[in-house]
Formats: C-alpha cells, structure tokens, sequence
C-alpha cells in the first residue's frame, strides 16, 4: 500500500528464497574461457589478438572504433587457442576469442589507488567507463558509456538505479546491494558526475528490505533517495521503473533520456566501481545459478566466457530426471541454449535450470477472449490480437496495433490460459517488419 | 558421460519458460461450482422437474459437442465443462413445465448452431445458452411462456402446479408488483435459475472471488438498468417498476453475473466493456417497458454480443507513452 509502481503486470512465483540469502562465492578459476567479440548492443568487435599469442588476464582482445560499442577482455591470463565462431548464450555463433589458461590469477586490488572522483573529469569518467567494457549488465548489454553522454540539448535531471530484479529466481543484484552498498553506491556516483546530474534514485522492490536499508544506510546524507517499489513484474523494466520512482511516461519511439532519465543497472554500478578503483575491465560478474533443476542454487562471481557447463558443475550439477531447460537470464525474459558450451557473458545475470513440471507445455488452446493479457500488459496492447496479426504476417496491422510498443516483458504469455506463445507470435511480427524494411 | 545424455535432453523454447498454473478447464469448472447454487435453488423451488431440465439440457449439450467435434475430426474436448455450462445455463433460463424434448432441441441448437459451427470454443460470436432460448423463445413461444408458481406456494394451493404469471409479466400487463423480499430469495413464478437473486450472488461473488470476472462487468450492467429504470421510476412511479426491482426481478441477476461476463462474447477492452454493460443494461430496461415483451435482459446481451467485435476494434487502449508530446 502506498507504494510506487507502474499500471498492469503480473505477480509470478518469485523463488528467490533458493539463494537470496546465500553469500557471492568466488567461482574456481575456469582452465579455458571463450570471450564472444561481440557481447553487447552495437557493432561487433575486431580481435586484436591472433592464435598462439599469450595474454595477460584484463588484457584488451576485442575492439573496434564505432562510438556505439564496448571492447572485450580476457578474463584470464593464458595462451590464445583459436579465434572461431562458437555458441552464443544469445542465439546462434559468435566470433569469439578461445584462452586457454596458464593457472595464475592477478590481484586486482593491489593497484587500488584510493582514488578519489573529485579527481576525475566527466570525459575522464566516461573513457575509464568506456576502456572497462562496461555494458547494461541486467541484460540488454547497452554499452554504459554511449548512455552516459546524451546529446547536449537534452537536460537530463535525473538518474535512477536499477535495483529492482523483478525477474523470478535471480539475486544477483539483491546479494549486491546487501553486501557491497558502498561500492555499488561510488559507481552510480560516479555515473551520476559523468552526466552531470544532482538527483539520483535507488528503486527497489519491497520484497528485498536488508538491500533497501543497506543503500538508505549508505545514502545517508547525499542527494540519493531509495524509492521502495511494489514486488511485480516487470517493475525492472526501463519505462515501468521510470513511471515508477519519478512519475514521467518515455513516450512511444523514445528514450528515457527524452524525459530527462538516465537508468542503469547495479551490477553496473558495481562494475563502473571496480573500474575507477582498480582500472579492473569487466572480466568478472555475479550471476545467479538457481532454478528447480539446479542441485545446490548460489550466487556466483564468474569469469566471463566460463562456460555454462563449468558453472553448472560447480553448483552440483543438474537436478531432477527428464527434460531441462538452460536458460541465460531468468524465466521470464531468458534465452534457452541449445548447448552448455555457451560462454557466460557481461549480460549473464543468471543461470536458469528449469526441469519437470516448470517446463512449459508446447500445445495451447484457442484464445477465448478472457482478456486477461490485455489486463497485464504494461504498455496497453491487445497482445491476443497482436499475436494473431505476428503469426499471420498481416505486418501493417500489427504495426497499427502497436507491435513496435511491444517491451518483450512476457506478461502475455505468462497469464494466458490458453497457454497460447503470444510472446513468441509478436516477436515473429517485429522480425518479418525488419526484415520487410531492409528490403 | 552423465552430461552427455543430460545434453540431448535440453528444452528450447522463447521465453518466458513459465506460465501462471491456469487453464480453460480450470476456469470452466470454476464457472459450474458457481452456478451449483442457482441450481439447488431451482431445484427447492421447482422441485424434480427442475433437476432433471439442468441434467437433460447438460448431458444433451455434451454429447452434442461431441458430435460436432467427431465429424469436424476435432479433438473433443468435452471434459473442459464448456459446453457443460451451456447446458446448465440454458436449462437455468427455462419455465418449470417446460418439456424435455424441447430442452433437448435447444440444446442442439446451442452448441451446434451456436458455438461448434463457428468453430468451437472461442470463436463464437454469441453466447450459446442465450442462443439456446433464443431458438426456444422462437419455436415453442407459448411453452416457454407458461408459468408455474413455485412449489411452496401450490403446495398452500392444494395443488401440483399453479399457472402463474411472472413477477415482470405482472408488473406490465396487469400493474402489479411482487415484493422485494420474494424476488431476493426467489419465491416467486419464473424461470427455474433465474428467480432467486440470491443463489445466483453466492455464485457470482465466487467467480469474483477466484478472479474470472471483474466487478465492472456485473456491476456495470445491473447499475445501468437501475439507473435508467429509477429514471423512469422518478418520473411516474405508480407506472413504473422501482430500480431494486428492475435487478432482481426476471433474467437481470443471471444475465448479469454469467451472461454479461462470459468471456468469448465480451470485449476486452476496458471502454469496450463500460460501453457493452452502459447499453446492454439500458436496453433491457428499454425492452421490459416500452417492448413487446416483459423481459428484455435475453435481447440486450445477445443484441450487445454482436457489436463485441466492433468495439474491440474500436476502444483500442492509448499505448503506454502514447500521444505524450516531448520538446
């Protein structure tokens, strides 16, 4: 009651009890990593490194000169053993960069400078940012960077973290915010000074109250308010967050920052941190391994590029008889993999194991206009008939309906008791329209 | 090598990988536990007869959607209780006396006529029970016209059954009024489900309860009937019913809370649905004073159940963002 939130969504079975309170363990130094040249939104990045050179653990290996990127790191010091296209947790190959390790691991922490941010200038902030390869670590991947220079003509009076992990299993985040508040709270100072905004907000939803004292506690005294959200699904998402903690709309086709916002995400945060302290590139993230198919659920610190099958393997392997399900990233918004060789990546957030009864079953119903989508919907779609117009290819009513509005949230899906892939439909529509206007 | 056997076996679909536990069948039987109270009151009132209507009607509405679907080479998916509630529903809109061939028929034309010819479940335009007495109203127009009063009330007679006429037949034909009380409880002449407004609340508030229906929909019709009823009512009260009496009386509490709500036939759209409820519950109102007939609720929704396609089509939802203006 009297919370903040957004109109609509859904309340799912959240399961985080599996690991919300268990520590981040150090995952074991992986012996080969495969680093994927293109980890983000934005143009790919050329290898910098070739076969048989040696490499040093945060050594730079992928970049390229496009303002809209982030360059790649080894996560591990080691030999390189080939530069191929191998299985992305996103889908599909990706050119990437094989390591295979020498065993010796670097200790970041003895370049701590104490540093202080009065020192470093906007660009300053911004470059370390960019150098680091810090991209939206909640999933999206946006390089942080090219979010933290808006164009000069637009204001932007307002920064707001992204604390609410409103995807079901994954703590990420949560663990986070309870156990490094400070350092998550330097690294979204310091996003705050590379823009140059006075006001900045925390939103996290009520369902995890030691993140929300711990970041009041370590607020105290700046101009950085906690918002407490209501627990629903999927608060986390940008627009909804925004509607949420400050009560503006981003109208349709644009950006937050065209109503002054900019958002990121904690584990951000906490990246920008290590980065400015330690100059310590993104090699290494928290990842949530959870879900029923999962022996022993924990939040682990991963290298990136360990594979998914190394990770599984320290969490007990997989649980449970029968089918599985592996997905990068939570129930909701995730992306099954057709293989564990997949490498965990810098928008990994977690590792979802489902198995038995959570699968979802592949036969659904016709709809019978219960109108329940059209009730969680978000962003106000009649997903029902989206759908249809995706399945059928009718590309220029879908647009009408508002097909490019669509936040890919799942709520449809979720709720239909037909069980019908609303989801899935629509995405189908948005891919047949692009692959109409390359035409 | 454990790994091996587990790899062949991963599961890949688009996301999300896990739905709400919730289902056709699940909401389907939801709606008949609701409707079990009209019906044990239509039995108290109407006794056998009552009873063997509801299951004539059912069972007779079952096998037909099982014959529509074996020559269709559909998968038969009578066990969802759909066409369960057809049946029941229907037989909960006829007389006492009415026969049982003729429940038989009506049936027939509700789910085959009604539901399976527009291709089942989902696809039909209007809601099949209404269409059912709809047919019956039309083919055996004086059989479903002839009233009983209730048992109790021909027991006090020294009779099996006394022809009665309806509290709303009453109202308009002869300038009479049934009281309140009556029509809440349902002791009064009328078809067999639909005169206790209170068996028919503890039903509806369940399916609130369970979260099948919303309050707009129920609310919304039965609030616009008394709303244009009262008008009507202020204007010249010794000719016109009161508002309390326009919902309780006749088709209105049924029609309200399982025919205005049934989910096939009722938009989707929030606007869609005010206007839906705004003119189905007026035109009732319209139909019992100024139409040919006492009853008008059956009309309204059925009349208001072609224009659902319309109205989705028309109440779109201003997307999230939409028309915001930004310098």
């Amino acid at each position: 009651m009297g919370l903040k939130t957004f109109n609509h969504g859904i309340h799912p079975s959240y399961n985080k009890e599996l690991t919300q309170s268990k520590k981040i363990e150090k995952a074991s130094l992986p012996s080969k990593v495969v680093i994927p040249l293109q980890q983000h939104i934005g143009a790919p990045c050329k290898p910098l490194v070739k076969k048989g050179d040696t490499v040093a653990e945060g050594q730079k290996i992928g970049e390229t000169t496009t303002f809209v990127t982030a360059p790649v790191h080894s996560s591990i010091s080691g030999k390189v053993k080939e530069i191929e296209r191998r299985p992305y947790p996103g889908g599909g190959k990706v050119l990437s960069v094989i390591i295979e390790g020498d065993g010796t691991v670097k200790d970041w922490r003895s370049g701590d400078t104490d540093l202080d941010m009065e020192s470093l200038s906007k660009e300053e902030l911004r470059n370390i940012i960019r150098e680091a390869g810090i991209v939206g670590m909640g999933g999206a991947a946006f390089p942080t960077h090219v979010k933290l220079s808006p164009p000069k003509e637009k204001k932007i009076d307002a920064f707001i973290l992204n604390g609410c992990e409103c995807e079901p299993y994954l703590t990420s985040d949560h663990r986070l915010m309870v156990e490094e508040p400070e350092k998550v709270l330097w690294g979204m100072k310091a996003m705050m000074k590379a823009i140059g905004v006075e006001n900045g907000f925390i939103g996290i939803e009520e369902n995890k109250p030691d993140a929300i004292d711990a970041l009041e506690r370590a607020a105290r005294g700046s101009n950085i308010k906690v918002a407490a959200l209501k627990t629903k699904y999927p608060q986390g998402a940008e627009k909804m967050l925004i509607k949420a903690v400050i009560d503006r709309k981003v109208p349709v086709g644009k950006l937050p920052m065209d109503v002054g916002c900019v958002v990121n995400n904690v584990g951000t945060a906490f990246a920008v941190y290590e980065a400015a302290k330690y100059k310590k590139p993104l090699i290494e993230r928290v990842i949530t391994v959870s879900g029923n198919g999962v022996r022993e659920p924990k939040n682990l610190l991963v290298r990136i590029g360990t594979s998914f099958e190394d990770v599984l393997n320290q969490c007990g392997g997989m649980a449970g008889e029968g089918e599985k399900e592996v997905l990068n990233g939570g129930p909701m918004m995730g992306i099954a993999q057709t293989t564990l060789e997949a490498p965990v990546i810098k928008g990994t957030s977690g590792i979802t194991v489902l198995t038995g009864k959570e699968i979802k079953p592949y036969k659904y119903d016709p709809c019978i206009r219960c109108a329940s989508c059209v009730e969680v919907c978000p962003v106000n779609l009649m997903p029902y008939k989206l759908g249809d117009l995706g399945r059928l290819y009718r590309l220029d009513e879908f647009k009408a309906w508002g097909g490019a509005v669509c936040i890919e949230c799942g709520c449809c899906s979720y709720t239909c008791p037909s069980k019908r892939p609303l989801l899935h439909w629509i995405r189908v529509g948005k891919v047949k329209i692009r692959e109409r206007e390359k035409v | 090598m454990e790994e091996k056997t587990q790899l062949e076996k991963l599961v890949v679909s688009s996301s999300p990988h896990f739905l709400r536990d919730e289902n056709i069948p699940k909401i389907m039987h939801a709606v008949i536990l609701a409707l079990l109270p009209a019906a044990a009151a239509s039995v108290y009132f109407f006794g056998f007869r009552a009873l063997m209507l509801i299951i004539v009607s059912a069972v007779s509405c079952l096998i037909t959607e099982y014959a529509c679907q074996k020559i269709r080479k559909k998968p038969v998916t009578i066990r969802d209780g759909s066409a369960a509630i057809t049946g029941i529903l229907m037989a909960l809109t006829l007389p006492p006396s009415f026969p049982y061939y003729g429940a038989v028929l009506g049936s027939i034309f509700a789910v085959g006529i009604g539901k399976q010819l527009f291709g089942g479940i989902g696809y039909n335009i209007f809601n099949p029970a209404l269409l059912g007495r709809v047919f019956l109203q039309a083919t055996y127009p004086v059989m479903i016209t002839t009233w009983s009063e209730p048992l109790s009330k021909a027991a006090k007679a020294g009779v099996d059954a006394v022809s009665a006429a309806t509290p709303l037949a009453l109202m308009k034909f002869e300038g009479k009024w049934t009281s309140h009380l009556d029509l809440f409880f349902g002791n009064t002449p009328g078809s067999i489900g639909e005169t206790s407004a209170l068996a028919i609340l503890i039903g509806g508030l369940y399916l609130r309860y369970r979260g099948y229906i919303n309050w707009k929909m129920p609310l919304g019709y039965l609030g616009s009937m008394a709303f244009l009823g009262g008008i009507f009512w202020l204007i010249n009260p010794s000719k016109y019913p009161d508002p309390l009496f326009h919902i309780l009386a006749g088709g209105a509490m049924l029609g309200a809370w399982f025919m205005v709500t049934d989910m096939v036939t009722s938009p989707v759209t929030p606007l869609g649905q005010w206007i839906f409820v705004i003119c189905g519950g007026s035109l009732a109102v319209i139909i019992r004073l100024f139409g040919g007939l006492p009853e008008g609720v059956m009309y309204s929704i059925l009349l208001m159940n072609a224009f659902v396609p319309l109205l989705n089509k028309h109440t779109r939802p201003l997307f999230f963002g939409e028309g915001i203006k930004v310098e």
